[in-house]
């Protein structure tokens, strides 16, 4: 059976999901549980220095829904924790004491000033916790003074606070980015620059989840007013393994570890973040959703499917995707595929048919009976067809061989690879002299 | 002894007192908002919707249900409203498992269709509910309009004139309006008044004015009608019953389905209505079911459904079928009543089985009887002539009345038709609907570019 247990920058813990720094981490009660129901480790909800924040009294979550009211996205505005600093840091040396296996891992915002950062580090190492997480991420409220995203889209800044990090503590320093920048390569580069060991991707996205209609207002609704939040779910996760993907292929990064955070909500989702590069992957919005339970399926199916792949630990899934994640310019261009569909499987919906013909180009035909059928001398090959088509593998996309002829080009299908860097109608290729 | 589920003989109370209503509430109660959302969710907005095509309506499916879909039921009601002015109806009788749903292509992927007519009830109430009638009437025209019958056909063709501005007045043989919405469908389809409830939120665009207790040809002359208007709409259905042909058909305890069916629904005390113990259905299609589920429901021990041919058949669709073994009527097929037996009263039935010999029914020496204190005929309706002068008689296609495409009477020129008592499409209310709706067009049309000048003199 395929062995799930993590070494992450020398955080240990018996299985990659931890729960991200949350409400779901704020307090011992919550923590406990989580242990007891398996996660792995935590990230506790962000300290900050005495006098402690304070929250809003009304709505903290906007959401947006799917079918029956599926959770896709939630965005929040509740700052970081709202509890004393003793009163954490007593819960949080607990429950280390209690759970020596598990990663606890302590989030921390404090202002932009190093005395800051030396005053609150000692006292996290003294709980006995596995690491600090930087938080440079929260893009709602904190940012307003300074702190959370303001301080992750400066770049020179993570550096700094970073290099005071590694100076004052023995723990070890993950930084958590922010994605609301418009390339996450740079903070990640400041954040290795600085001596960090880690760096974990992404903190909320700025949103507005929905308007309030009847009040002409942004939910979440604060006595009229609203204020943008941070978005996280499923509905993030693509952003979250691009930004992944780019750091973990950046060569000025390359090896610098990563958790990844956005979305995860199955097993699947935690595979895909791993193969793009992350070394563990923390959890929130589907915990908040369904509760601590998620995470038996979580370990169950990584480990079934690691399994079936043929992956001994995590370390083995680890990367294993990045070498694939290109460029445009470097794609095969003499790569020919046309849609098929499988008429057995068909039920005759049409959306392809629509899709192809008001939006696409009109490569499908209908005919009596509604057949569907693909037009060789029009398909692209878009794929928009079988996104649309609601059952699975019903449509296709086959390759066409080298040597066929491509009725939409009249051209041959090359045998040899050929991109964009060689293509005629680049200005910028050279032929080889 | 108290009267019970055994008791002999045709009589009232075989069941507790609250158990009339709860066997009569119903079939399928109206969505809640969620539950809209979820089913609704569950549609493809296919391109040029089997859905559609499947309706006789044509109803625009996918756009009602994204309506829904999106949180405006109202929005969806007038979506249907504008194919289909029973729309409300509809959804609670259509047989849709052999319509929409049928063509649903989910019933193609999983064997479950999206719930069309289920949602079509979810948005069709907030309008009627709210009393709301979606249509203002044109400026008046002056043109006045007979139309015969004030069932779904007769309703849905005087709806299109009247919103046309055109005066309809609609002749109606029996004592309150709708037809087989009203006399002739279970009463667990359509609970709670509904179908009066929709009259009159029909009747809220104006224009219209029914004359009840006139049945033409009895109380009124068709001729006389035709004169005194600028055309005629025909909807008055099949009001004939088809007998068996046998000997004491007139004992007591025979009695034709859609007149057991009328009474329940008229009835304002289930608990007060008598029903056999052991009651034959003779027939195979929805009146047979209609009759024999509700047969059941009243009390009755024993109800045998049989029908003269092979399953295969049956008129009544498999829903319909199950639906009458989930309520414990037995179905035999394959088999014709030979002789009634008994006194005064009838006693038993007897049957023989039949054999389908290239599609030629054949009657077999073997057979068996049925114990029956009831027994209810359904073995088809007929249209009957709206006037007993032969010069004057509409031409047939076979035993109903041949239209063309618009429902016109070629051989009376004004004169049109539609719903069951026509030979064109399925005997079903949303066929009738769809045709009167036709027709309220095609007069319309007849009356503003052939009238006056092409009119015959009277």
């Amino acid at each position: 059976m395929a062995d799930l247990s993590t070494d992450f920058v020398g955080i240990k813990s018996p299985n990659p999901f931890w729960l991200a720094s949350a409400p779901p981490t704020d307090k011992e009660y919550n923590v406990r549980r989580a242990f007891e129901a398996g996660w792995g480790g935590v990230v506790w909800k962000t300290l900050g220095l005495d006098p402690h924040v304070v929250n809003v009294n009304g709505p903290r979550y906007g959401v947006i829904h799917g079918a029956d009211r599926r959770v896709l996205g939630i965005n929040n505005i509740e700052l970081i924790t709202d509890r004393p600093l003793e009163v954490n840091l007593r819960e949080i040396k607990a429950v280390k004491r209690d759970y020596p296996d598990r990663a606890m891992v302590v989030s921390v915002m404090v202002p932009c000033e190093e005395w800051a950062w030396k005053e609150i580090l000692p006292k996290v190492e003294e709980t006995g916790a596995d690491g600090i997480e930087l938080n440079f991420g929260c893009p709602h409220g904190m940012s307003e003074r300074g702190m959370g995203s303001a301080v992750g889209q400066v770049p020179e800044y993570i550096e700094m606070v970073a290099r005071w990090c590694k100076q004052t503590t023995r723990m070890p320093v993950i930084v958590k980015l922010t994605p609301n920048i418009t390339d996450i390569r740079h903070p990640a580069r400041a954040a290795h620059a600085g001596g960090a060991d880690a760096v974990s991707l992404i903190n909320t996205i700025n949103s507005i989840t929905s308007v309030n209609l009847d009040a002409m207002c942004p939910e979440p609704m604060i006595d009229g007013k609203g204020s943008h939040g941070g978005y996280c779910g499923a509905a993030v996760k693509p952003i979250a393994l691009n930004m992944v993907a780019e750091i973990a292929r950046d060569p000025a990064t390359a090896g610098l570890p990563i958790s990844g955070i956005g979305g995860v909500t199955t097993w699947r989702d935690a595979a895909e973040f791993l193969a793009l590069g992350a070394g563990s992957v923390q959890v929130c919005t589907a915990a908040m959703t369904y509760g601590f339970g998620i995470i038996k399926e979580l370990t169950a199916g990584l480990s079934e499917w690691m399994d079936r792949a043929g992956y001994d630990n995590i370390a083995a899934v680890t990367g294993r995707a990045v070498p694939n994640v290109s460029d445009w310019k470097n794609l095969n261009l003499n790569y020919v595929t046309k849609a098929r569909i499988d008429q057995d499987l068909c039920i005759k919906c049409g959306r392809c048919y629509a899709a192809c013909e008001d939006t696409s180009h009109q490569a499908i035909g209908m005919g009596p009976d509604r057949t569907f059928e693909v037009i060789d001398a029009e398909c692209v090959a878009c794929n928009l067809c079988v996104n649309v088509c609601p059952v699975q593998d019903c449509i296709t996309m086959e390759r066409l061989p080298a040597g066929a002829t491509d009725p939409r080009t009249g051209r041959v299908v090359p045998a040899e690879f050929g991109d964009w860097t060689t293509h005629p109608n680049n200005p910028a290729a050279h032929a080889a002299e | 002894m108290e009267t019970g589920r055994t008791t002999p003989g045709v009589v009232a109370g075989r069941l507790p007192p609250d158990a009339y209503e709860t066997n009569f509430a119903d079939l399928h109660p109206r969505y809640d908002p969620h539950e809209a959302h979820v089913a609704a969710d569950r549609c493809y907005f296919c391109y040029d919707a089997p859905c559609i095509t499947a309706c006789p309506t044509a109803i625009d499916i996918p756009l009602f249900i994204r309506q829904i879909a999106t949180g405006l039921p109202e929005a969806a009601a007038r979506t249907i409203f504008d194919s289909n002015i029973l729309g409300g109806m509809c959804a609670r009788v259509c047989p849709t498992e052999t319509l929409c749903e049928e063509a649903c292509v989910r019933e193609a992927a999983e064997g479950k269709p999206v719930e069309i007519g289920r949602l079509q009830r979810y948005a069709t109430d907030t309008l009627i509910g709210a009393g709301v009638h979606p249509y203002t009437r044109a400026a008046p025209t002056g043109r006045r309009i007979a139309v015969i019958g004030a069932g779904p056909g007769g309703l849905s063709c005087a709806h299109g004139l009247a919103r046309r501005g055109h005066d309809v007045t609609v002749f109606e043989a029996r004592p309150r309006p709708g037809g087989l919405n009203e006399y002739g469908i279970a009463s667990y389809k359509t609970p709670d008044g509904f179908a009066q409830k929709e009259v009159a939120w029909l009747m809220q665009i104006g224009g219209i004015t029914i004359e009840y207790g006139a049945e033409i040809g009895r109380d009124r002359s068709f001729d006389d009608i035709r004169a005194a208007h600028d055309a005629v709409f025909i909807g008055n259905g099949l009001r004939g019953v088809n007998a068996l042909g046998l000997d004491g058909e007139d004992m007591a305890g025979v009695e034709d389905a859609v007149d057991f069916i009328a009474r329940l629904r008229q009835a304002g005390d289930r608990a007060a209505l008598p029903v056999g113990r052991d009651v034959v259905v003779i027939g195979g299609g929805m009146t047979a079911v209609d009759a024999a589920i509700q047969a059941r429901l009243l009390g009755a021990q024993n109800v045998t459904m049989v029908y003269r041919r092979g399953a295969e058949r049956l008129n009544a669709s498999v829903y319909e079928q199950n639906l009458a073994q989930i309520n414990g009527v037995r179905l035999i097929t394959g088999a014709v009543p030979v002789r009634l037996h008994g006194d005064r009263a009838v006693e038993r039935v007897e049957f023989a089985y039949t054999s389908d010999e290239g599609g030629r029914l054949v009657t077999m020496n073997d057979g068996f009887w049925l114990p029956a204190d009831q027994v209810l005929k359904a073995i088809g309706q007929v249209m009957q002539p709206l006037t007993a002068d032969p010069e004057a008689a509409l031409d047939l296609d076979g035993t109903k009345l041949r239209t063309a495409g618009t429902g016109a009477v070629p051989s009376h020129p004004g004169v049109f038709a539609g719903g069951d008592c026509t030979a064109s499409g399925e005997a079903l209310t949303v066929t009738a609907v769809a045709q009167g709706r036709d027709a309220a067009a095609a007069i319309h049309d007849y009356l503003t570019d052939a009238q006056p000048a092409q009119k015959e003199p009277a």
